[in-house]
């Protein structure tokens, strides 16, 4: 029976348009890039290719912030925190890549350490030398602290308001932490400098293009199983839990187990963009456990639309690229529209941008007859041309 | 890699064939782009931002000049938002869509740990004008700020012997910076005969403002028979509620000075200052510093800001020293290219603001006067001790295990920035 | 009602006054010196040229030179020597480089009124960069306090005498010491006379005579003062006697006890200041997320608002430093509640009911409104004057302490909390909040114009904030970041003690901020904010809805 879900997931509509779009940039990008000479018109350079797999992290991480938030009713102010986990694991992986090529050549510890005296490497930096532990503790850690910390709020029933700010003090308590020194993980300089990833260097085109692939390879994956999971028995449950969580309870359901599952495999995910997010800025710092971060995701997801899954994904698109572009033209204006975006998004369109298209859907289709196909245009404009 | 070469044959085979093969368009600009990399929204904006208006202030001069080589100065100002990734990223974008050949820019340590992998993949060029940990010498980067040596070890000294200071705390914000200078300070000052139990450490978070606790604790600590004296590297923010709980508690600077690092005369601009006169700050320049050129620097920078009130700091010295040496160094090597005025920086010596001469160094950083100054009730510093000579900056401390041994040396036959001087080998303590 | 309120301003007002007039008994103030200048006849001239010449020692840069001079200037018998030492002090005693003398001056319109140093009579005005200030150094600052503290002991006003001879104390220098003594045999106010003989008796210590070494640390150990600390301290390491180490050290020993229990108290103290921080900045916030659900990311920016009307006041009033608070309270309310119902008819009219929803909308919001002020403003943090009143400690004995502004703020906190609760149940206004929050359609159909009090009552929280601010810019920064460093802080406590509680607000400000200070001698300040907050998480845990929960609208969601 899963199974069959799973497969309907992957192969309905929107998965298929949502794929379509995804691949179809990613390999223009990539083609562009490979392709043709760095002096030519049509290259597409380094920069534009590690924007795009930035952009495309955090529509992962919008998607995984959707699925608690649109589908379930969660308001996660903590989301960042897994992400930021997913960073450090994937951060301690490359640190340790770096080898005797950092500035002391000291094989055995990061710079960091050795400037900071310290002698030997913590044991929870053990085993981080190894991609598949990495891995498995990029999946384990925001996993697992979704799941004890999910475990314990919705035990006791923490809902609504409360659970959002308690999601804030969650990452706002990591942060604090990750900003001492004393904790090993580089204090508020982070986990920087990182030479290669897999034996392949971070510096070159390839690994760069190879990245942006594997993020939107995620996405699409993230994508096709967020669907799986609301599609299923198990989503509609969630659906009921969000609407009414007393009658759900009431016809029988253990509502805290479905929300737990739907937290921890968002956190999981969150912690997969972390990780992919990583390698390709060069840098992973306490500030990415900043509350205001994880607010802002939350306006990512309600500028595109949530409970849609896809309009996450164009709404991190558009409000980072419209970041980019804003803080290049006009940075003084930024803040100003940024803020009235806020303000706009959820005065006007309470949908989102996906709901303002979908309402006005049929009498544009009225009007210019066209082929429905494209309705995931706007993530189009993810491209910088 | 084997996936990219493998596109690149293709990509040769298809760009052959089609024969649009695009000629640089490039050469033929008429400007040379500078870049202004500083922080102008969140937390960091508040200091970067002066940086940014020197940065202006001093391409608007060098263009009512003729400009460089005849080409006029064009400033690309991005903003990277005092958020990290987003310095690299901006840095990409600096140098490879807008193609400038010189980057200004960065305050905090991380920024520049972020910017670093960039510029040099990049081979770009990047002046940071901050006061800095030390630890770090790229063939990219120039440091115009101070270096460890360069500030916190003459306060000590001053301390130590003007003084006559026998217990130390060493109060920081919990970032690289204040953790670096005090680990070289604590070994410094155990070099120098303080035991241990006369130094104090503690670390505060970024931003704290509740000072009460840790005041009144060094209040104590300073009741103990023995001049005692603070050393702070706190940053920024934290330091308003810090210097009024000071002054709160009646801690007095002749009772027990405070010599800050961080603090200068713009952090000072945010304060009431009357209850702090007397505490001190070492830096490499101070606004209130007699001489001709200071003087024009000032008037310049309050006509650019058309703000009388505007305030002088050492980190726009450090830009001004910046900015004029690669401006000789460009009409030296005749070029922009990286390489070449990389090569013509070391040795260039241009006007310090002080009334001396400031040197590059093959190490690229630079030789400076280093001056302590005590807190006017006016805002400004009174300059009370300064050393003789300039004091050459040092890459990589003599009092840190991991880097007494380095050194670091741009210039022929080293060409290194981590060079061993016990192996005699480039790339740290471990290198074969 | 209003009378309870008035009453309770009225008594903090005395508290206030009553401790400033004691503090002003008590305090050693670092630059006003005693007054004793009011009988200088500018005729009566001793050695007019020598003073000019000791004078213009003063352009050596060397700061032994400088010492010298003011020795030797402090040793002449000339009414001047006093003003003049005060005016090196004050920085009035400037170095003209034109002709290279030292004279009076004072900057007026970006030039230099110069006067001579003796007759006080104008010589002209030099261009600003012309003259400079002469420079001093903590040392010499000392060494001048010395000399007008040895002056000011024979001052007429023995407030004036008792701060002398405390700025003597630890001194052993011994003209310093025979003038103490000189004094001591006429002086006859008890205050004075105990801050000479600690004078004295810490010079005792390093007799040659043991019984008067041991006499002097049997005194001296009643005495809290730190430098008696410091000189037992100094004298244990130094003694070879043993009976006199083992005197020293149970001296030190009841020192340190009494210091410890004193301690104890300050702790409470911090946390109490810390708590009415707290109490301050999540107080307007109890009353828009608690009352009406209304999740207020800006409430830190208004809290930044109020800061910044503190600073416009103090701007526009530049010669009423000492009560442009007074006015700026009224102001920054003001404010900071037309802010907050234009930001509540604009935006957050359009979503109640949602309240997740103006959590992003109002996020937006405080965007804006720090953009604002970093366009207005510039991102430079301002200086907000502190007035005399407020600064300087409350001295109880001389190891504790209790800052004037933090207990000022103390009790302001409190009386903004009463005030508001008083405004709350004994109004129309406050029945009508009340009315709305726990039924809006009840309260409609009774005739309750619900639109118009959630208006007035989201311009109430926010004016609280503006409030809030003027007090918090007594603390720390005034600049664009301001609000966000107290936003999470301040829903914390709200959560903490309860939405829509005003008393689980105050219990939870005052135990947080006493939690605070208690862990941070132990475990620092960075791990005692972690532990409160993971405190917090596993306390929503336990009681999902805070300390006190609430019934009603707002326990539905």
């Amino acid at each position: 029976m899963r199974d069959s879900t799973f497969k309907s997931a992957l192969s309905d509509r929107t998965a298929k348009t949502f794929m379509g779009v995804l691949f179809g940039a990613t390999l223009l990008v990539t083609l562009l890039n490979q392709i043709f000479p760095p002096d030519s018109a049509l290259h597409v350079s380094a920069y534009t290719v590690t924007l795009l797999g930035k952009y495309l992290c955090y529509a992962l991480l919008a998607l995984a912030l959707d699925l608690v938030w649109g589908y379930c009713g969660i308001l996660s102010l903590g989301h960042g925190a897994f992400f930021a986990l997913g960073g450090y694991a994937m951060g301690m992986y490359l640190m340790r890549q770096i080898g005797d090529r950092g500035v002391y050549g000291n094989a055995e510890l990061p710079d960091f350490m050795v400037f900071l005296n310290w002698s030997e490497l913590p044991w929870y930096w053990h085993g981080f030398d190894q991609f598949w532990f990495a891995a498995l503790m990029i999946l384990l850690v925001p996993g697992l602290l979704a799941f004890v910390f999910g475990w314990l709020a919705f035990r006791s029933r923490v809902t609504g308001v409360y659970l959002s700010i308690i999601t804030q003090a969650l990452t706002y308590a990591l942060m604090l932490a990750f900003f001492r020194n004393e904790l090993g993980f580089g204090g508020n300089n982070g986990l920087t400098d990182f030479k290669d990833l897999l034996g392949f260097s971070l510096q070159s085109d390839g690994t760069r293009v190879a990245l942006l692939m594997a993020t939107a390879i995620s996405l699409a994956f993230a994508f096709v199983l967020c669907r799986w999971i609301t599609g299923s028995k198990l989503g509609r449950v969630v659906l009921a839990v969000r609407d009414a969580e007393s009658r759900a309870r009431f016809i029988g359901y253990r509502t805290e187990h479905y929300k737990l599952w739907v937290f921890t495999a968002s956190a999981i995910l969150a912690g997969i963009a972390g990780a992919l997010y990583v390698p390709q800025v060069g840098i992973i710092n306490p500030g990415e456990f900043s509350p205001l971060n994880s607010i802002e995701l939350v306006v990512w997801v309600a500028v595109g639309g949530r409970a849609t899954l896809y309009g996450a994904v164009i709404g991190a698109i558009l409000v980072n690229y419209g970041k980019t572009v804003f803080t290049g033209i006009m940075p003084e204006a930024w803040l100003f529209a940024l803020g009235g975006l806020f303000v706009a998004v959820t005065v006007f369109m309470p949908q989102g941008i996906v709901g303002l298209v979908e309402k006005h859907w049929p009498t544009l289709k009225q009007r210019f007859m066209k082929s429905d196909s494209n309705d995931d245009r706007p993530s189009a404009q993810g491209e910088p041309s | 890699m084997s996936f990219s070469k493998s596109m690149k044959k293709l990509a040769a085979g298809v760009v052959a064939s089609s024969a649009i093969v695009y000629s640089g368009a490039v050469m033929a600009a008429d400007t040379i782009k500078v870049g202004v990399l500083h922080s102008l929204s969140g937390t960091m904006a508040i200091s970067e931002s002066t940086l940014k208006d020197t940065v202006l202030m001093m391409i608007e001069e060098q263009n009512k000049k003729g400009g460089v080589m005849g080409k006029k100065l064009e400033p690309v100002v991005v903003d990277p938002a005092s958020n990290w990734p987003l310095f690299a990223e901006k840095t990409r974008e600096l140098i490879t869509k807008e193609g400038v050949d010189v980057i200004f820019g960065c305050w905090t340590s991380v920024s520049r740990k972020s910017v670093l992998p960039v510029v040099e993949e990049l081979n770009g060029l990047l002046f940071y004008p901050v006061q800095y940990e030390g630890e770090e010498s790229s063939k990219n980067v120039f440091y115009t700020g101070a270096a460890p040596n360069q500030q916190a070890i003459p306060a000590v000294d001053y301390l130590l012997n003007d003084l006559g200071v026998k217990r130390f705390v060493l109060a920081g914000t919990d970032y690289v910076y204040p953790r670096t200078t005090n680990k070289i300070l604590e070994a410094y000052l155990k070099a120098k005969g303080i035991p241990e139990k006369d130094i104090m450490i503690n670390y505060t978070p970024f931003g704290h403002s509740d000072w009460q606790s840790i005041v009144s604790d060094v209040k104590s600590f300073g009741s103990q028979g023995k001049k005692t004296a603070v050393v702070s590297t706190i940053n920024g923010d934290a330091n308003v509620p810090f210097y009024k709980e000071l002054g709160n508690q009646g801690i007095s600077a002749e009772d027990i000075p405070v010599v800050a690092f961080s603090v200068g005369e713009e952090e000072l601009s945010g304060i009431d200052t009357a209850p702090l006169v007397g505490h001190l700050a070492a830096w490499n320049y101070f606004q209130s510093v007699y001489n001709d050129a200071n003087e024009a620097f000032i008037d310049q920078w309050h006509g650019f800001t058309g703000d009388k009130k505007r305030v002088t700091n050492d980190p726009m010295e450090a830009t001004y020293i910046g900015f004029n040496m690669w401006v000789k160094a460009v009409e030296k090597a005749k070029s922009t290219d990286t390489d070449k005025v990389a090569d013509a920086m070391i040795g260039i010596q241009t006007p310090n603001l002080t009334g001396g001469m400031a040197v590059m160094n093959e190490n690229h950083h630079l030789s400076k006067p280093v001056l302590i100054g005590e807190i006017q009730d006016d805002g400004q510093f009174a300059v009370v001790w300064e050393t003789d000579g300039l004091v050459k900056g040092d890459a990589w401390s003599d009092f840190l295990p991991g880097s007494k041994d380095l050194i670091s040396d741009w210039t022929a036959p080293i060409k290194c920035g981590n060079y061993n001087t016990k192996t005699k080998s480039c790339g740290g303590a471990a290198a074969e | 009602m209003g009378d309870t309120f008035s009453r309770i301003l009225a008594a903090c007002l005395l508290i206030m006054l009553t401790s400033l007039s004691w503090a002003e008994e008590l305090l050693p103030e670092e630059t006003a010196p005693p007054q004793t200048t009011e009988e200088t006849p500018a005729e009566e001239i001793a050695a007019p040229l020598s003073i000019q010449d000791i004078l213009n020692q003063l352009t050596e840069r060397s700061f032994d030179m400088k010492e010298a001079a003011i020795r030797q200037l402090a040793e002449q018998d000339s009414p001047r020597v006093i003003p003049l030492l005060n005016a090196l002090m004050e920085r009035e005693l400037v170095h003209n480089r034109e002709n290279d003398t030292i004279s009076l001056g004072h900057k007026a319109d970006g030039e230099w009124q110069l006067l001579d140093p003796v007759s006080e009579q104008p010589i002209g005005t030099v261009n600003s960069r012309a003259a400079r200030p002469v420079v001093i150094n903590n040392r010499l600052r000392t060494v001048i306090n010395n000399q007008l503290a040895l002056f000011a002991l024979n001052s007429d006003n023995s407030d004036a005498r008792a701060e002398a001879a405390e700025q003597l104390i630890g001194n052993d220098d011994p003209d310093m010491l025979s003038a103490l003594r000189l004094r001591r045999e006429s002086e006859d106010n008890a205050r004075v006379i105990e801050q000479i003989d600690t004078a004295l008796n810490i010079a005792a210590l390093s007799s040659d005579d043991l019984t008067t070494r041991l006499n002097a640390i049997d005194t001296l150990s009643r005495n809290l003062h730190p430098e008696v600390k410091n000189s037992l301290n100094d004298r244990l390491r130094n003694t070879e006697v043993d009976a006199e180490k083992v005197a020293l050290e149970k001296a030190l020993a009841r020192i340190d006890a009494r210091i410890e229990n004193f301690q104890t108290a300050d702790t409470i103290f911090f946390g109490l200041s810390l708590g009415s921080v707290l109490l301050l900045a999540a107080i307007g916030l109890a009353i828009t997320f608690g009352v009406m659900g209304v999740i207020n990311m800006a409430h830190g920016e208004l809290i930044m608002l109020g800061a910044y009307t503190t600073y416009v006041v103090q701007q526009l009033l530049p010669n009423s430093n000492e009560w442009s608070l007074l006015i700026a309270l009224p102001a920054a309310f003001l404010v900071s509640a037309v802010v907050g119902i234009f930001i509540e008819r604009f935006v957050i009219r359009f979503l109640y009911g949602r309240p997740l929803e103006t959590l992003l909308a109002t996020f937006g919001v405080s965007l804006i409104l720090q953009q604002a002020v970093r366009v207005i403003f510039s991102p430079l943090n301002r200086t907000v004057i502190t007035p005399d009143w407020m600064s300087g400690a409350l001295q109880i004995n001389p190891v504790f302490s209790l800052t004037y502004n933090r207990l000022y703020i103390i009790f302001f906190a409190l009386a903004v909390f009463l005030g508001l609760l008083t405004l709350l149940k004994k109004t129309r206004l406050g029945l009508q909040v009340r009315a709305v929050s726990q039924n809006r359609t009840t309260a409609r159909a009774l005739g309750i114009r619900s639109e118009r009090v959630n208006a007035l009552t989201f311009g109430l929280g926010s004016g609280i904030a503006g409030i809030a601010g003027v007090a918090l810019a007594q603390l720390t920064n005034v600049g664009p970041n301001l609000g966000q460093s107290y936003i999470i802080d301040s829903f914390m406590v709200v959560v903490f003690g309860g939405v829509g509680n005003l008393w689980g607000t105050l219990t939870a400000a005052f135990g947080l901020g006493i939690a605070n200070k208690l862990l941070e001698p132990m475990a620092g300040a960075v791990l005692a904010k972690i532990l409160v907050l993971i405190f917090i998480i596993l306390f929503i845990q336990r009681k999902p809805r805070g300390l006190f929960p609430q019934r009603g609208r707002a326990a539905e969601e």
